[in-house]
């Protein structure tokens, strides 16, 4: 699946979700078209990760499909599915016993690139997060410090040049100005290789930032798909109750960049 | 030591005990171990199985032994009977070490190994195996030193080793015989938590 420079379409077809009588999803659709940076965007248990984690593979819906290229996930061979998906979650993802170029390197070794050939590859990649290799490739994650756990597990989501990148709140356990140092990072890195992405964050800052559109979901449904100018102003309830925190949160740049 | 020919006598029943100790922790080893991979994908099992395990840890050495001696195939005086007590009594700490260590994985870890696109076995081999190591060999040091100790009553049935010493020394209430079957089972307990203790150090990841 990995074929260079490629970018991946996902649609949501009238997904629904539910565990134990608990409905998690409810009748999502939506589709996300190639480069672009669709961001889910809800409070805890709105179904976002859930979501997310349909994707690839590791959730399928109770009713409802998605296409990953045209094709629904059930009848992708998960395997060849998800290798040519990078995923990026928060700071644990990282393998504890792989160095730093063991990590990087791991989807090119699972698909059977030549040694060297990877070697090149892990190095460009750490460059391009903005690590050293020379400095960084036989560390552990252990002792890198969490902004750098995080460019790793980018970098390593990157490493067998993914159609899709999928991102799980990678940046919520960071302090502010590393955050917005990744987050700008995020943003050069999208810009260059235009890769279909979608982000789960509960913050609407980094929704408004990131996204070329927003997916607000409230429990379990999807109350507004917009552009982040539309969205700051849509009248819905919920969405509302996510800009109010931009009145009173510490001041932000979103609103220059918009 | 002034007895002729003791010297020979502690290093024959020494070598003896050690093979005991040594056939019985490979077969535990070879059967605990993917026993309990197995159980880390097989849930409902968990309880039974750890359940009977601890059974056999409950009875006590000598009874074990005891009973193990009318049942047929596996049963009998000697060694063969000896050793399955041995392999019973170390099931347990190998068996609950396996399972804890890799149901211990992380499971953010353990998520995005799939997500990467790893098969069962590839996660297995390269992710919680690895991770799970030190816990899985800590309970291989915990089974081996106390089976170096229970295998001491492996001579009430024929079984050998040290325990041939300590047995006849208390009927003859001999105090040297006791002491040359305690102190070299104690030392060869203690050379084995030593030997396994490194090795499980070598594998600190994480």
């Amino acid at each position: 699946m990995p074929d260079a420079g490629g970018t991946a379409t996902v649609e949501f077809r009238q997904v629904s979700y539910s565990v134990g009588g608990n409905l998690i999803l409810d009748n999502l659709s939506f589709s996300i078209e190639p480069g672009e940076t669709v961001v889910l965007l809800g409070r805890s248990g709105s179904g976002k990760t859930t979501a997310l984690k349909m994707v690839n593979g590791l959730l399928f819906p109770t009713t409802g499909e998605i296409r990953v290229d045209g094709r629904a996930t059930t009848e992708w061979d998960l395997i060849s599915l998800r290798r040519g998906i990078g995923y990026v979650i928060q700071e644990v993802g990282l393998f504890p016993h792989f160095t730093v170029a063991q990590n990087v390197g791991l989807v090119p070794r699972l698909e059977g690139w030549p040694s060297e050939h990877i070697e090149v590859r892990s190095k460009e990649l750490l460059q391009e997060v903005g690590l050293e290799p020379q400095q960084f490739l036989t560390r552990h994650p252990r002792e890198l410090s969490g902004g750098q756990r995080q460019r790793v597990g980018v970098a390593r989501a990157l490493a067998a040049d993914p159609r899709l990148l999928l991102f799980d709140e990678p940046f919520g356990a960071l302090d502010p100005v590393t955050r917005l140092e990744l987050q700008d990072q995020f943003l050069a890195l999208r810009n260059q290789l235009r890769k279909t992405s979608i982000f789960v964050t509960h913050d609407v800052r980094e929704a408004l930032r990131l996204g070329t559109r927003i997916a607000l979901l409230d429990r379990g449904r999807l109350e507004v798909l917009a552009t982040p100018q539309e969205f700051l102003r849509s009248e819905g309830l919920v969405t509302r109750a996510f800009l109010a925190v931009l009145d009173h949160g510490p001041p932000m740049n979103a609103n220059e960049r918009l | 030591m002034n007895r002729p020919g003791l010297l020979d006598d502690i290093l024959e029943l020494t070598s003896e005990h050690f093979v005991l100790v040594l056939v019985s922790m490979a077969i535990a080893v070879a059967i605990g171990i993917p026993l309990g991979i197995l159980l880390t994908r097989r849930a409902p099992l968990q309880g039974w199985v750890l359940g009977f395990a601890n059974v056999m840890q409950t009875i006590p050495s000598l009874a074990l032994f005891g009973f193990l001696i009318p049942i047929p195939l596996i049963g009998g005086i000697g060694k063969r009977t000896a050793i399955v007590a041995l392999v019973l009594y170390a099931l347990l700490p190998i068996l609950r070490n396996t399972l804890v260590g890799i149901l211990g994985v992380d499971s953010a870890v353990r998520e995005s190994a799939l997500a990467m696109g790893m098969t069962g076995r590839q996660l297995l081999w390269q992710v919680e195996l690895p991770l799970a190591a030190r816990t899985i060999l800590a309970g291989v040091r915990v089974a081996t030193v106390t089976t170096v100790g229970t295998a001491t009553i492996a001579a009430a049935i024929g079984g050998g080793g040290l325990g041939v010493f300590i047995f006849r020394g208390i009927a003859s209430v001999d105090t040297t015989q006791i002491l040359a079957g305690a102190v070299p089972a104690a030392v060869l307990a203690l050379l084995s938590d030593g030997g396994l203790g490194w090795i499980e150090r070598r594998f600190s990841a994480a």
